[in-house]
């Protein structure tokens, strides 16, 4: 499927849908004040470029299908009709050419947006984001500064095999110089995109493609132009006294609901969603473990050296005589991502291996396998 | 031509005659490139070579004549990117050509004018600057190469041998064209004014400067300079330059990006990206190979198989030159050239520069373990840039033997006191560990850093007592 998105395909008639879906928003709202509009991750998206491009003549989208195919996942649609080709640039396929135009054009002093159709292809990129964008800044003491923003799914999506579902998080998570950020809701999505653009730092915006069509409430203070969240600040989703769960991106979804699941059975669950992967949110996560005093950190991406690995470093360190149990790491597997549905979904977390986790640090007295 | 005649019945091929004009005058409006002379060909029913023929006669096969004959001319396809022609004749497009593309050159190996040249030169106040420039370049590699072998220097590189390329692109371009460099390139930061105490500084690393110890020697960056920090990845500057360029010409800026590159850079993947980019987005981007034939111990014969570089240009629809880098003359001219096509055209230009690397690649390498010494020297002595631009500037009456011997004394003296005080200045400060790494240092960097202090303070006699807190 991505082969033939791969393709690029003239799109003629575009509108700025997003622009109307937003207007649409405002009216409604203009309405009825107490009326929860809902937004979907994707539009979340579009409407956070879109004000972003309008408010600075500097920032400027760049990738592969971005322009007249509005998007491989249609996040970009509209904007090349609204602000032209220049600022709305197709690539060749080269994510290293285009990566590399992007920090340039940074180092210059324009905001480059650049879309990765999935950070599996970021890797041919790579050098330019950790080599030139990562660390320009520090070699060059703070003469070359990157404000540029590398977006785009991240993760498994459904059936696509191993070089598309890889969870970058942990790997640009590792590199000092970046900012590494995993919104999960509509919300996350407005807030923490808008932010990136407006950062000076070099910013890997990790998205989700399942999470791109699912609906979440906005309040009128979000679909606010100038909402912002700050970056490096996790979000407590539920509070709960038994148990910290931490988790980003798509599995916030899953351990909401294995949280649900362990209320029925009597266990309070905190769901920590972290939002930003670099800067950790570590006042926050040992915050929440000093009151529940048991952890369980979810992430789709492989175990070793994930960010699970580094909140049990960061728990271990800050708040050791508080845990009453072992940290729990629900990982994916130790596996390249198989095709098969039946064998890809024994390679990602489910909702159950969070609940049997949750309980697991709730009863544990003696050392288990560990496996979900 | 019985051919001819049967096609010529052929009632539709007449209704679907297309005449285009693409003949020997069309090649002669691209007079500026560097297409070497197209071979005769006849054109005896009026009808002209294709396109695809017209670019093909640079790398026919030998002896081939008579273009038009072999394609129909009529028949045609508006294909995306122009119309091809066709043809029945199967010919594949020779990987070499029997003769290369020539070099551009204004002095002969001794630094004599080769006789009925016209050419944009420098005025005298230049290019005795350019020559000093030259002898400040050579000067310095030279001391501080031996510095490094001294031990008082972790690392060094000379640009010995390509002191031309350096300095002539330096005085041909505007100090408002921002430098990508690779990091052979010194001699532009040395031409606009960067001094022998910054460039000591930054080799050094120490406090003062602009470096902040933060990178290795020869590394040199400076923002008011317009040069870009020096970055060792290979050729990641190229489609960096483009985004630059793009930059520029947003803000309408009467400017270029100026990306260097050697011989191996040319085969990274971002040589490729950048020049295709850049070609497309129609990015003033000057970008300046220095083909120096080697990269490291890899020969030019192991690093490509193409006629050099400059064949390359054409490839990416890039306007594209090849000049004698040993002839600052030359270079000058065919860079004021180039980057005057970059400003105002807006689309970007490929210059090849011809030199050899006479050094090592660096302190690291010992380049007599794969090269003969005798290579060496040949290059060292004949159609040595220096000597060769000497005797144009002496000829000139612009320069004179006694001049020269002062200034080696006064250079040299000021290199070695460069290097004297910056042995001794204090190495950065602790809290330039921790800056910079982004915009606004984060709270864990300040509690590290709090952290280390509380440690130094408490264990000094573990921590070497040169490093101020």
């Amino acid at each position: 499927m991505l082969g033939v998105l791969r393709r690029k395909v003239a799109c003629q008639g575009a509108h700025a849908w997003g622009l109307e879906q937003g207007l649409r928003v405002i009216a409604s709202r203009a309405l009825s004040s107490s009326a929860k509009e809902t937004m979907t991750v994707r539009d979340a998206l579009n409407s956070a470029l879109d004000e972003e491009m309008s408010a600075d003549p500097k920032v400027f989208v760049m990738g592969e299908e971005v322009g007249e195919y509005q998007g491989a996942y249609k996040i970009t649609k509209g904007l090349l009709n609204k602000y032209g080709p220049e600022r709305v640039l197709d690539t060749p396929i080269t994510e290293a050419g285009f990566a590399g135009i992007g920090v340039g054009a940074a180092y210059y002093g324009l905001k480059p947006v650049i879309e990765f159709m999935t950070f599996n292809f970021s890797m041919q990129a790579i050098d330019h984001i950790i080599n030139s964008a990562a660390k320009s800044n520090y070699m060059s003491s703070g003469q070359i500064s990157v404000p540029i923003v590398f977006r785009g799914p991240n993760g498994a999506a459904a059936g696509v095999g191993a070089q598309h579902s890889q969870c970058y998080a942990a790997w640009f998570g590792a590199c000092p110089g970046l900012k590494v950020l995993t919104p999960y809701s509509s919300e996350d999505a407005r807030g923490l995109l808008k932010a990136a653009i407006r950062d000076p730092d070099p910013v890997v915006f990790l998205e989700n493609e399942l999470l791109y069509g699912e609906s979440f409430p906005v309040s009128a203070e979000v679909l606010d132009s100038s909402f912002c969240l700050p970056i490096g600040k996790a979000k407590i989703e539920r509070e709960g006294k038994d148990v910290t769960i931490t988790a980003f991106s798509k599995m916030v979804g899953y351990a909401l609901q294995a949280a649900d699941i362990l209320a029925k059975e009597g266990f309070s669950a905190e769901v920590i969603n972290l939002r930003s992967i670099r800067p950790l949110d570590r006042a926050a996560i040992n915050a929440s473990v000093r009151k529940t005093n048991r952890l369980v950190t979810v992430e789709e991406g492989f175990p070793q050296h994930g960010v699970g690995a580094e909140i049990c470093a960061s728990v271990l360190e800050d708040s050791f005589e508080y845990l009453d149990a072992a940290v729990e790491r629900i990982s994916g597997a130790d596996v390249p991502m198989p095709y098969a549905a039946n064998l890809e979904r024994m390679a990602v977390p489910q909702v159950e291996d969070i609940v049997r986790a949750a309980k697991r640090t709730c009863y544990r007295s003696t050392a288990l396998a560990a496996t979900a | 031509m019985g051919s001819w005649l049967a096609r010529s019945r052929n009632i539709q091929y007449l209704l679907k005659r297309n005449i285009c004009f693409f003949d020997k005058t069309h090649s002669l409006l691209h007079a500026n490139s560097s297409y070497k002379t197209l071979p005769p060909y006849e054109t005896p029913h009026g009808f002209c070579a294709s396109v695809l023929s017209f670019r093909r006669s640079e790398s026919t096969m030998a002896g081939k004549q008579a273009q038009a004959d072999d394609d129909d001319g009529n028949q045609s396809i508006e294909f995306p990117g122009g119309r091809v022609g066709f043809t029945t004749e199967m010919d594949f497009i020779s990987e070499v050509t029997d003769k290369r593309v020539p070099c551009y050159r204004l002095l002969d190996d001794d630094g004599f004018l080769i006789s009925g040249t016209t050419f944009e030169q420098p005025d005298r106040e230049t290019a005795a600057r350019m020559y000093e420039s030259m002898l400040s370049l050579q000067i310095m590699d030279t001391i501080f190469y031996e510095a490094q072998r001294q031990g008082r220097l972790s690392f060094y590189l000379t640009s010995t041998g390509e002191e031309a390329i350096n300095i002539a692109t330096a005085a041909a371009l505007s100090p408002d064209d921002i430098i990508l460099p690779q990091y052979r390139e010194p001699g532009i930061l040395l031409w606009r004014g960067f001094s022998m105490e910054e460039f000591a500084s930054q080799c050094f690393g120490t406090k003062d400067g602009r470096g902040k110890g933060r990178q290795m020697p020869v590394h040199y960056g400076s923002n008011s300079h317009n040069f870009f920090t020096v970055s060792s990845p290979i050729a990641t500057q190229l489609p960096q330059a483009a985004g630059v360029a793009y930059s520029l010409k947003m803000d309408g800026k009467e400017a270029c990006a100026v990306a260097f590159t050697g011989d191996g850079g040319t085969s990274e993947g971002d040589f490729h990206a950048g020049m295709n980019f850049a070609a497309v987005m129609e990015a003033p981007v000057l970008f300046i190979c220095r083909n120096n034939g080697w990269a490291i111990s890899t020969p030019i014969s192991q690093q490509f198989r193409s006629d050099g570089v400059v064949v390359k240009g054409q490839a990416y629809g890039i306007r594209s030159i090849r000049v004698d880098g040993n002839d600052a003359l030359a270079v000058y001219s065919a860079i004021r050239a180039a980057r005057e096509m970059v400003v105002r055209e807006q689309k970007p230009v490929l210059v090849e520069a011809l030199t050899y690397r006479v050094g090592h690649h660096s302190t690291s390498d010992d380049s007599t373990k794969y090269r003969s010494v005798s290579e060496i020297e040949q290059w060292r002595s004949t159609g040595n840039p220096m000597t060769r631009f000497r005797n144009w500037v002496l000829a000139n009456g612009w320069w004179t033997d006694e001049h020269e011997t002062e200034l080696r004394g006064t250079i040299r003296k000021q290199v070695l006191k460069a290097i004297q005080v910056a042995e001794k200045t204090h190495k950065p400060p602790l809290e330039d560990l921790f800056s910079d790494v982004y915009d606004k240092t984060p709270s864990n960097l300040q509690e590290q850093e709090k952290s280390l202090r509380e440690t130094i303070n408490k264990y000094k006699q573990d921590f070497p007592a040169d490093v101020p807190l």
